[in-house]
């Protein structure tokens, strides 16, 4: 049975929602810290611009995972695509970085990286998974070699030695919970894309569902939980795949805020207020920036094309 | 060119607490009138209702206010009104709006005096104030008993409706079904919000209340006023509950 949780919200008496929740916390106070997974939430998509949307994606899922007691998101990474993605109307990767930076100023743990969009080829969302999950590998062995006190305290304490040893809680916290894992946060639509032909390649899928994980916000949750059931690979890996429900109808696409833009429509409260204004500033949307890659195939259909020729 | 009317839209409502979707109302409103091209919006009002509305979970009224204010301190042409929210007793929307179209009467420059001796110039217009309302507002008219017929008529008449429309409502409907309405249609504009966005306030509510995030939902600044103040707490809105039991009020 796949996990569709459809958060603490669906439950029928507010009583028992409230109970419901209660006993979660309760639950979470009381598990070993050590004993939970640190997640990294990656994002990836054009950004083109980033809106309020994607951002509540990041705060829906952060809300779940820590509400299910094993995981404590630790960070958000949001990646944009780069410019060799070649998708009609992709403005240059500079502006898109820069709002998505401004967009997440004011936020303690989702930050921006820059290494996918800096790349000369575009480069498959599995790779940059790969690329965050070993550059993570790489800063935790770091964190360890420069604290050899913590070299002894690979085991995990027992739940009553950990009561007793109140004097030993700053060790404790220091041990090394293990590597956070990378999940691949996203919407709907790219679990829905992943029957696109030649948009993806199989081992890739394969590969983000077994290796790393899916987190996909939903607004119905049934037509995710259709996809992944006609899908042998979704459905094998199913325990890997968290459908989050979106309960606010939350339909701010890039695409809406560009044209409400080439309409001189106001897009104020669907993005933060300084993307906004550096859109305004730098007249990045138009009739012309639409039409920016016309007639040009997409990256991954051209390379997944090309390669499928004998 | 032909001069356009000024006007200036007035949103009455709990703003239990204002959220982003409220503050969307006024710019897809103002960008349905621009585009007549008759009309040029001025000023935008926020008016929350006072604590006498008796409503289920509302927060006292200068919080209502001031989670307004700092929600508007980036927005150069929408302000909050605290005059309906300090009065005595509960307000019906059609004296909020006679209130609102005084104060504008009263403020509006005198021309006479400006041009003394001189063949009067044109008149500066007073601005038309109209109400602002998400399109659910049309189907309440239809419920017995909610508004006196005379303020509907009132509200139509003489000072016009802007309705934006949210998804599943059909406004045309709510218009042509009463006749009331279907006589001042033409006072009545139906701005389409095209993007879906349904932050109500009972969500960010019942969100605050279980420790979910409301980041994105509603400014910043609004939530970190809520958070310091406690507001929509599960322990508050069980007071809140128990309260309006023992008082024997229906929400």
């Amino acid at each position: 049975m796949f996990r569709s949780f459809c958060g603490i919200q669906n439950l029928d008496s507010k009583g028992g929602a409230r109970a419901f929740h209660l006993d979660q916390r309760l639950q979470i106070l009381t598990m070993d810290k050590s004993e939970k997974t640190d997640v990294v939430l990656l994002a990836c998509g054009s950004f083109n611009p980033i809106t309020n949307m994607h951002l509540r994606l990041f705060e829906l899922a952060r809300d779940f995972m820590n509400g299910t007691g094993k995981y404590r998101v630790i960070k958000g990474i949001i990646s944009p695509v780069g410019d060799a993605y070649k998708k009609k109307g992709l403005i240059p990767a500079h502006h898109r970085i820069i709002m998505a930076e401004l967009a997440t100023k004011n936020s303690n743990w989702v930050e921006v990286d820059t290494w996918e969009s800096l790349q000369k080829e575009w480069v498959e969302t599995a790779k940059v998974l790969r690329h965050h999950q070993e550059k993570l590998e790489a800063s935790n062995c770091d964190h360890q070699q420069n604290s050899p006190v913590l070299e002894r305290s690979g085991r995990k304490r027992k739940w009553t030695e950990q009561r007793q040893n109140s004097s030993q809680k700053k060790s404790l916290e220091a041990t090394p919970k293990g590597v956070p894992k990378v999940k691949l946060l996203c919407g709907a639509d790219l679990l829905e894309s992943f029957g696109v032909p030649n948009l993806w390649k199989s081992e890739d899928i394969t590969q983000i569902v077994a290796d790393y994980g899916l987190i996909c916000i939903t607004r119905a949750g049934s037509d995710a939980q259709k996809f992944i059931y006609e899908s042998d690979v979704l459905w094998k890996h199913q325990s890997n795949i968290y459908l989050v429900n979106e309960w606010i109808t939350n339909d701010i696409s890039s695409t809406k805020i560009r044209r409400a833009l080439r309409r001189g429509q106001s897009i104020r409260y669907l993005v933060p207020d300084l993307v906004q204004e550096y859109i305004e500033k730098h007249n990045l949307y138009s009739s012309e920036s639409e039409d920016r890659n016309a007639g040009i195939v997409l990256a991954p259909l051209q390379r997944n094309t090309a390669e499928a020729k004998p | 060119m032909k001069s356009q009317i000024p006007v200036v839209l007035l949103a009455c409502g709990s703003f239990n607490p204002i959220t982003n979707m409220h503050l969307r109302l006024f710019e897809v409103a103002r960008d349905h009138l621009h585009q007549t091209g008759i009309y040029q919006v001025i000023q935008g009002i926020i008016s929350p209702v006072s604590d006498h509305y008796r409503k289920k979970d509302l927060v006292a009224s200068h919080h209502r206010v001031a989670m307004a204010r700092l929600a508007l301190q980036t927005s150069d042409w929408i302000r909050v009104d605290p005059w309906e929210s300090e009065q005595a007793q509960w307000m019906e929307t059609v004296k909020v709006l006679r209130h609102h179209h005084q104060e504008l009467l009263r403020s509006s420059p005198p021309m006479e005096a400006q041009n003394a001796g001189k063949a009067p110039t044109a008149p500066a217009a007073v601005p038309e104030l109209k109400l602002l309302c998400g399109a659910d507002i049309l189907k309440t008219f239809h419920t017995p008993n909610l508004w006196k017929d005379v303020h509907i008529r009132e509200i139509v008449e003489k000072f016009g409706l802007v309705c934006v429309s949210r998804a599943g409502h059909d406004p045309k409907e709510y218009i042509l079904d009463l006749p009331i309405l279907r006589q001042y249609q033409h006072n009545i504009y139906l701005a389409q919000e095209p993007v879906q966005n349904e932050i109500s306030a009972t969500y960010i509510r019942r969100a605050l209340s279980q420790g979910q995030s409301v980041k994105y939902l509603l400014p910043d600044a609004v939530i970190a006023y809520i958070k310091h103040h406690r507001l929509y707490t599960m322990d508050s809105s069980w007071k809140d509950r128990s309260s309006q039991r023992s008082k024997g009020n229906t929400s």
